[in-house]
């Protein structure tokens, strides 16, 4: 018998906990933590990294992670996570927040952090309906989109049209790098990993405020099998939430990134 | 060291840093701005965060995100923005956090104005946020008095891990007054080992208001009220006047309390055997020294810058064992000695009983005095 030579390809970041999730099959929540867990192992800053949890779907995000977290109340990430990194400068410091937390209840909380340019991290779920509570309309809701509180499909007269969250925080001159990516294929989640190590290099290098925009699938309540969720994704979402980057700061354009 | 003229907004931010302040974040609102003008200066110029955040909503969870380091942390604001704080102060209390809140209290209710107030007293004592928990409230009665009190909050909060009000009126906020400041206090900069970022913490920490199955809830809420129990055994704190040989007792704080004295000393030149209890913490409430003076004096007169708020809690402790009598002034008006002065001969020279409805008899005579505004 000749040893065969194993190498490990895949395997649980150090940042994760050996725990069951609780997220639907299929969801996306997973690849994002998944995504961040890797960075920051990359980067060195597990252990010097604080994350705020949001209310909504990832409300229990912290029993992933391994390192220290707090819980904000809805919305109110971006104002929690501005106590803690002014406290804590030397901290590597994020949110993650779905889209009813930061475009709707939180959208002062966010837009005054961006403009203030706090020196953190944002990761924001865009599945264009509120997770947690079974699938209601949120801002992020498409036209015509049918959800548990648009039973008809949004109707932009009465109920308004979605917010573009990415392009709405790119004007604000406090925000170094701001970018909107996907989750709905092997190629845009390589990607978003490097728009995550991008966002997290920036602050760690002080340079600003940073929010990447992931979006993401919600089968449990699109109401639609994995496959067909990421085909509704890439069929509906993107066209109108294009992938790119809206805001990069002269500083981030210049910032070289060590490792990988 | 040398007494110094200061504004009360200002002696209380001066003494927040000596107390060795980390972090503060605020947002102006008359009549507390001054507090926070002065930190904008004094924060940074000792390397220190200050934030003027978006909004009071903005600013508590910036103090519940620096209280979770467990380093002192700190807000400011005026009634309505305490109203809007106290979804955070709700997870404060439920994240086991210390924190201190200054809460300079002004006419109400809406928008009301911007004149001294004590009508706050609910919403901080009884909690106007949603759920099972305490603030530790503290009502100073002179700018001295509040620069004390705000050395002992920070110390109490981290005992405790509570928050602690620190229930100030427009009055003592705006008024100028000679007081001693305490000298600088060395400044915590590591966090201890319960908090985030502690480089003494064994794992992970986690620090949330959320206990989803409802026995965890239920036993966290039994923690928190026995450990509310101990607060009501050792902090405790009220100044008596003229208890000893007193035969009918005037109930009143901060500046009201300190009116009343006036009135109180007033009566006693008259002959009239009256004494003060000034309640300093309104929570815990000095409940014990009012059941005790319920057995011998022959009543209480209570007297607020509110509707009688504090008043429901004397009612509460006195049982109708002696009469209870009530004078107050609302929206911002301030009442003068000789009002206070007229209610004592009232209940001194009264034939009241003790069923009577304080509040309706004191409304009866405002309504004549100031009218209705219709």
């Amino acid at each position: 018998m000749t040893e065969t030579d194993v190498k490990v390809v895949y395997k649980r970041p150090l940042g994760f906990t050996d725990r069951t999730t609780h997220y639907c099959p299929g969801c996306t929540h997973g690849v994002a933590h998944r995504l961040i867990a890797e960075v920051l192992e990359e980067m060195g800053e597990l252990n010097n990294t604080i994350g705020v949890a949001p209310v909504g779907c990832a409300v229990f995000a912290y029993n992933y992670f391994n390192f220290d977290f707090v819980e904000a109340a809805h919305g109110r990430a971006p104002a929690m996570a501005t106590g803690i990194k002014r406290t804590l400068p030397n901290k590597i410091v994020f949110t993650y927040q779905g889209d009813g937390d930061l475009a709707s209840m939180g959208m002062g909380e966010i837009v005054a952090a961006a403009a203030r340019g706090e020196h953190f991290t944002v990761i924001f779920i865009n599945n264009t309906n509120y997770g947690m509570t079974g699938g209601q309309m949120a801002p992020t809701t498409l036209p015509g989109q049918k959800t548990s509180s648009s039973p008809l499909g949004r109707d932009v007269e009465t109920q308004g049209y979605p917010i573009r969250t990415a392009e709405l925080l790119a004007t604000l001159d406090g925000a170094a790098f701001v970018a909107r990516r996907s989750l709905h294929d092997a190629r845009s989640i390589r990607n978003a990993k490097r728009a995550i190590r991008t966002a997290f290099e920036a602050q760690k290098q002080g340079l600003g405020f940073s929010m990447i925009e992931l979006l993401s699938i919600c089968p449990t309540n699109w109401g639609l099998k994995t496959a067909a969720a990421r085909t509704w994704l890439a069929e509906h979402m993107l066209p109108y939430y294009p992938v790119g980057d809206f805001k990069v700061s002269t500083a981030v354009s210049e910032m070289k990134i060590g490792g990988n | 060291m040398a007494l110094e003229l200061i504004k009360g907004n200002i002696a209380v931010a001066e003494a927040a840093m000596r107390a060795g302040l980390v972090s503060y974040f605020g947002y102006p609102i008359t009549p507390q701005t001054e507090l926070l003008e002065h930190l904008s200066a004094r924060m940074p110029e000792l390397g220190r965060a200050f934030v003027q955040a978006e909004s009071e909503l903005g600013a508590i969870n910036m103090v519940y995100g620096a209280a979770c380091t467990g380093l002192r942390a700190m807000t400011s604001s005026s009634s309505p923005g305490i109203s809007l704080m106290q979804e955070g102060l709700s997870y404060l209390a439920g994240t086991e956090l210390p924190a201190v809140i200054v809460d300079v209290v002004r006419g109400g209710p809406g928008l009301g104005n911007i004149a001294p107030s004590q009508a706050d007293y609910t919403q901080v004592v009884h909690g106007g946020g949603h759920g099972e928990y305490h603030l530790i409230v503290l009502a100073p009665a002179s700018v001295q008095e509040a620069v004390d009190l705000t050395t002992m909050a920070f110390d109490i909060a981290e005992k405790y891990r509570m928050v602690v009000c620190l229930l100030l009126d427009g009055f003592i906020g705006q008024m100028m007054e000679p007081v001693e400041l305490p000298e600088f206090k060395p400044v915590r900069t590591t966090p201890p080992a319960w908090a985030i970022g502690s480089p003494d913490s064994k794992g992970q920490v986690v620090l949330t208001s959320i206990n989803i199955d409802p026995p965890t809830q239920e036993r966290f809420n039994v923690k928190m009220m026995t450990r509310w129990q101990e607060v009501e055994k050792n902090e405790v704190r009220y100044k008596g006047y003229f208890l000893d040989d007193a035969e009918y007792v005037v109930i009143s704080y901060g500046t009201a309390g300190r009116i009343s004295l006036s009135a109180v000393r007033a009566s006693r030149e008259q002959g009239l055997k009256i004494g003060l209890v000034r309640p300093i913490s309104l929570s815990p409430f000095p409940a014990k020294v009012v059941d005790e003076l319920a057995d011998r004096v022959k009543g209480f007169l209570v007297v607020e810058m509110s509707n009688g708020q504090m008043l429901d809690d004397i009612i509460s402790i006195v049982a109708r064992r002696v009469p209870v009598e009530f004078y107050g002034r609302m929206g911002g008006m301030v009442p003068y000695p000789d009002e206070i002065s007229k209610a004592i001969d009232s209940l001194v020279n009264g034939k009241h009983d003790v069923n009577i409805d304080a509040r309706a008899e004191w409304l009866a005579g405002l309504r004549e005095l100031v009218g209705t505004g219709e």
